[in-house]
């Protein structure tokens, strides 16, 4: 089966604003002026070794020397992201993509229609909101934290050169 | 325009720090036909598994590969993944590094501090010197430049090998493994400058 293209570089990031905990909302424009890292994923719990939110969790002291933001989505309910979280200690928001159904991951063209799930996508938004970097991984791979990083690299070089 | 983006659409995963024979944990030839090396955590079971893979694999072509052990430790769902490699490198500082990473990869469900210290003594370690590393995190930036050269090179999981140079994207069962070790030998007895030749190129 293939994948959605996600949309790609210098596209504007469509604005979302989505539930983070029962009480709270997490928009993207909140983090104008920083870069963010946009994680969409299938769904909460999958297997632990191999987990992509647990490794991206053990890079977050790099994206913050870029001075990024993550934010990790799926169509999960909030009470689901927050068992979720607690159970593999989560120090980043996850974002409920649930009502309406998966409408920010249909926003970004990364949403699987068949299976009502997200692709496991991930977008390097710069600090003017613009996607800088977007990459859809193949179905069932964990593609790693390397892509973003790079990503990260290459704007802040870019940023210094025009500062 | 070019930017540093235009080097890294769709790269291939692969090593992005060389083996380095000052600082790494070597299994094997210093002049082998294939570099095996493996990001692992001492408190994931995968790698429990992987660890009697890679003994029976080096068994059968030790003597032409060179393996090679980097920490990759998922603290937050192995709270003793970070302790324990610590003390596979307070035992590496004591000349001990394999018989600490055997010890540990045989007693995975026993990786607590007091577990850690048994087995510093079953090894004969300098004890108060193996104590002081541990609590004085020694041996932390070694872990964490480990786990983020690994990050960098695209391991997403543990354990995650690469074969001179290159992700091993197939799975670690033995004939899996095997297989992809020997296809790399056959390849590097094809080009005369061999695998660490072809490891140094991609490691730009």
């Amino acid at each position: 089966m293939t994948s959605n293209p996600a949309i790609p570089r210098g596209v504007q990031a469509p604005e979302f604003s989505l539930p983070s905990t029962p009480d709270q909302r997490v928009a993207l424009s909140d983090f104008r002026g920083r870069p963010v890292v946009l994680a969409f994923y299938p769904a909460d719990w999958s297997p632990v070794c191999s987990d992509q939110m647990v490794l991206y969790h053990e890079v977050l002291p790099e994206l913050r020397r870029y001075d990024a933001e993550l934010l990790g989505i799926s169509v999960d309910g909030v009470w689901c992201h927050l068992a979720f979280s607690h159970d593999r200690k989560l120090g980043y928001p996850l974002l409920s993509d649930f009502e309406p159904k998966g409408q920010v991951a249909r926003a970004y063209n990364v949403y699987r229609d068949a299976e009502g799930i997200s692709e496991r996508a991930l977008f390097v938004i710069d600090r003017r909101g613009v996607v800088d970097w977007s990459y859809v991984s193949p179905v069932g791979v964990n593609p790693g934290a390397d892509g973003v990083l790079r990503a990260l690299e290459s704007l802040s070089q870019r940023d210094r050169v025009t500062a | 325009m070019s930017t540093p983006w235009d080097d890294y659409e769709d790269v291939p995963s692969r090593l992005t720090d060389p083996v380095d024979p000052t600082r790494d944990h070597i299994i094997g030839p210093p002049q082998p036909r294939v570099t095996l090396v493996e990001y692992g955590d001492y408190q994931c079971p995968f790698c429990g598994q992987a660890h009697q893979v890679v003994a029976e694999l080096l068994q059968t072509v030790g003597d032409s590969v060179q393996y090679v052990f980097r920490h990759f430790p998922l603290t937050t769902v192995h709270p003793h993944a970070e302790g324990a490699a610590e003390a596979a490198e307070a035992a590496g500082a004591q000349g001990r590094f394999w018989p600490m990473h055997d010890t540990l990869f045989t007693n995975q469900r026993a990786l607590a501090g007091p577990h850690l210290l048994t087995y510093a003594q079953a090894l004969g370690l300098d004890e108060p010197r193996f104590v002081r590393d541990l609590r004085e995190r020694v041996h932390a930036p070694r872990v964490r430049s480990d786990f983020l050269g690994g990050v960098r090179s695209g391991v997403n999981g543990t354990p995650t090998f690469f074969i001179d140079g290159v992700r091993h994207d197939g799975s670690f069962d033995y004939d899996v493994l095997l297989a992809a070790v020997q296809q790399a030998m056959s390849v590097g007895a094809a080009e005369p400058s061999g695998g660490r030749h072809m490891q140094s190129r991609w490691s730009s």
